[in-house]
């Protein structure tokens, strides 16, 4: 029996993003601290374990996205988990069915989870794809997150939850007032990929320490930081260049 | 392949109107393009002339150089980025396509992978001038797209990629898999929720010809690596629809050395390496079946547009199968491989410079031989630049 049980949702499906290496993140780093995890792979079709200390989900395309919506929808374990303490931590595609609703092509309106109270439609205009980088919650931590979003959403936060950070360069929650991400109790929401844990080691120790509700004893960050600082240096500058330029030509 | 640009820019009906004089067949997919370009235009020797583009040259630019230099009535094998096949096989109205696979690859610019499939399957229905479609009978993307198309010759082309197709692209319910022990990346799949499943292949590896089935044996090939028997099988399986004799298409593939550097032993700093292309997790996990288990290993990576920007990927290849073994990470986005090798428990130096990667590679206590070098699309070309001084 390990320490913590870290519950894989669909990786098949919202996976397409390297989402599925914020996963590996936490065991590694549990592992680093000397505590031992499990990752449990859940397939459409399997059901949801409410045992586990931590849910991630991952990005994705429309089509799997509104199957995992249904298959959590039909099953309320995932809903059930996070009210007994379970945290969450779900990614772009993932965010947006945590919340209320979300847009897919087309513009059909589909129904989330109302885990996180946001709403997502579908974003006019070009598509943020690129580097982004964003000023964390001082209540989440100090340094910034540096992140890869690749989405056509614009997501609205509601009163129950709060935004992860506020967007320095990027578009983030696109939703005109620079917010990115949302947290709700013990569940996050972020747009950032890269993998976002992978990049950002002290939003996978928070998540760690509130899975474990202990402080974590600190570990060699050196390379982590390095590629973070590299990203946050050098990406905003030439990688937003073409979204900046087709936001001219509109 | 300016040329060819130019001559768009001044003539955009350019690689229609020269497409008109030629029997054309199109070879597409994520991996293995160039290589499989390059057997199907070798098999297709004996039958007569052959134009083919440069390797990697893979957009119109580079179709209408190729066209512009070939011999008239040549046989035109074009290799063609996946995102323009559907516009490319309307232009060059093809006689045949041979469709590879289709999985994840450059998200940030190429359009998901089941849109992409959508695509292909909607060019398809509509290509009336097309004679055939050789496809692979493994991949379920592919599948779906060729049956787009009246007349398809399934080809047990291979899949050891499974991500982006654990779901149908017909009807999104799971796929299933089954395992596969004589043949590891050839699995009876079908979708749990509709009636797609694997065709049965029409041809093979290793077999003799029959009835209606084309068997070919494919030899030992000058290039490594199990994924590239089963392209050679695809291409074989192309040349003899095109025409060819199976006897002498097969000899041609068989003799193919390093189609666009790729495979080719080469020097660094005075030292053996061997040039290896990846770009994205099911080229690279089939890179790394072909490296050798005991040499020094130097991998590159960069994120230029022609590699796509976000490197993300890297958390979607199986990179720990190389614990054990010591890695030099490199490439302008050395560093996000050096994370992904940290997480994976393999020993690794980050080495910005590309020579100095392989020095360091070579000189490890724990390695003997030649250094692998495997790098995604641009590391490969500077390889091959830093190779070549």
């Amino acid at each position: 029996m390990s320490d913590v049980s870290i519950g894989l949702l669909y990786p098949d499906l919202l996976g397409t993003y390297g989402d599925g290496g914020n996963a590996t993140v936490l065991a590694r780093r549990l592992e680093w601290r000397g505590i031992t995890s499990e990752i449990l792979p859940v397939s459409l079709g399997d059901p949801i374990p409410e045992s586990c200390n931590i849910y991630l989900l991952g990005g994705g395309e429309d089509q799997p996205q509104t199957a995992v919506a249904d298959a959590l929808i039909a099953s309320g374990a995932l809903h059930r988990a996070a009210d007994q303490g379970a945290v969450v931590f779900a990614v772009c595609a993932g965010m947006q069915v945590l919340g209320h609703s979300f847009a897919v092509a087309g513009d059909d309106e589909k129904g989330g989870i109302g885990l996180l109270d946001i709403t997502t439609e579908r974003g006019r205009g070009p598509r943020p794809v690129g580097e982004i980088a964003v000023d964390l919650d001082p209540d989440f931590g100090s340094a910034p997150l540096s992140g890869y979003e690749n989405h056509g959403g614009v997501t609205r936060l509601g009163r129950e939850a709060r935004r992860l950070g506020t967007v320095t360069a990027g578009f983030g929650n696109h939703d005109g007032r620079g917010s990115e991400g949302a947290v709700q109790g013990m569940t996050i929401g972020t747009y950032l990929h890269g993998p976002a844990l992978a990049r950002n080691a002290h939003l996978a120790d928070l998540l760690l320490s509130w899975a474990t509700g202990q402080q974590l004893a600190p570990v060699d960050d050196t390379e982590i930081d390095a590629l973070r600082a590299e990203r946050l240096a050098r990406g905003t500058r030439f990688d937003r260049g073409t979204s900046l330029l087709s936001r001219f030509r509109r | 392949m300016v040329g060819g640009r130019v001559t768009l820019a001044l003539a955009p009906g350019a690689l229609a109107a020269l497409a008109a004089d030629h029997t054309v067949a199109l070879v597409s997919g994520t991996n293995g393009k160039t290589t499989t370009t390059a057997m199907l235009a070798a098999a297709l020797q004996s039958t007569g002339p052959v134009a083919t583009n440069l390797a990697g040259s893979n957009m119109f630019g580079g179709m209408v150089a190729a066209l512009s230099n070939a011999v008239s009535g040549a046989t035109a094998v074009l290799e063609t980025d996946e995102a323009h096949l559907p516009e490319a096989l309307a232009r060059t109205r093809a006689r045949l396509v041979l469709l590879l696979n289709l999985t994840r690859d450059q998200l940030d610019r190429v359009s998901e992978v089941r849109m992409q499939a959508q695509k292909w399957r909607e060019a398809l229905s509509e290509a009336g001038h097309l004679l055939v479609v050789v496809a692979n009978a493994d991949d379920p993307m592919v599948v779906w797209a060729a049956q787009g198309s009246p007349t398809v010759v399934w080809v047990a082309g291979g899949t050891t990629w499974r991500l982006d197709s654990s779901s149908c692209p017909a009807c999104a319910s799971s796929i299933h898999w089954p395992d596969s022990a004589a043949n590891p990346a050839s699995s009876a799949w079908a979708c749990s929720g509709c009636d797609l499943r694997r065709p049965d292949d029409h041809a093979g590896l290793g077999l003799h010809a029959s009835g209606s089935q084309i068997r070919v044996a494919v030899p030992d090939l000058q290039i490594p690596g199990a994924v590239n028997r089963r392209n050679a099988a695809l291409a074989v399986t192309a040349a003899v629809l095109l025409g060819a004799d199976p006897a002498k298409a097969v000899d041609a593939v068989g003799g193919l050395e390093a189609p666009g550097g790729r495979f080719e032993t080469t020097e660094v700093n005075g030292m053996p390496v061997r040039l290896l292309l990846a770009k994205n997790p099911a080229g690279w996990g089939e890179a790394m079946r072909i490296v050798s288990p005991d040499g020094p290993l130097v991998i590159a990576i960069n994120a230029k547009v022609q590699d796509g920007r976000d490197p993300s990927w890297l958390w979607d290849v199986d990179f720990e199968q190389l614990a054990g073994r010591f890695v030099v990470a490199t490439g302008e986005r050395g560093r996000d491989l050096a994370v992904r090798l940290l997480y994976a428990r393999v020993e690794h130096a980050m080495v910005p410079d590309l020579a100095g990667a392989v020095t360091t590679a070579s000189a490890h206590p724990t390695v003997s031989g030649p250094v692998d070098v495997l790098g995604n699309y641009s590391a490969f070309q500077q390889y091959r630049r830093v190779a070549a001084r």
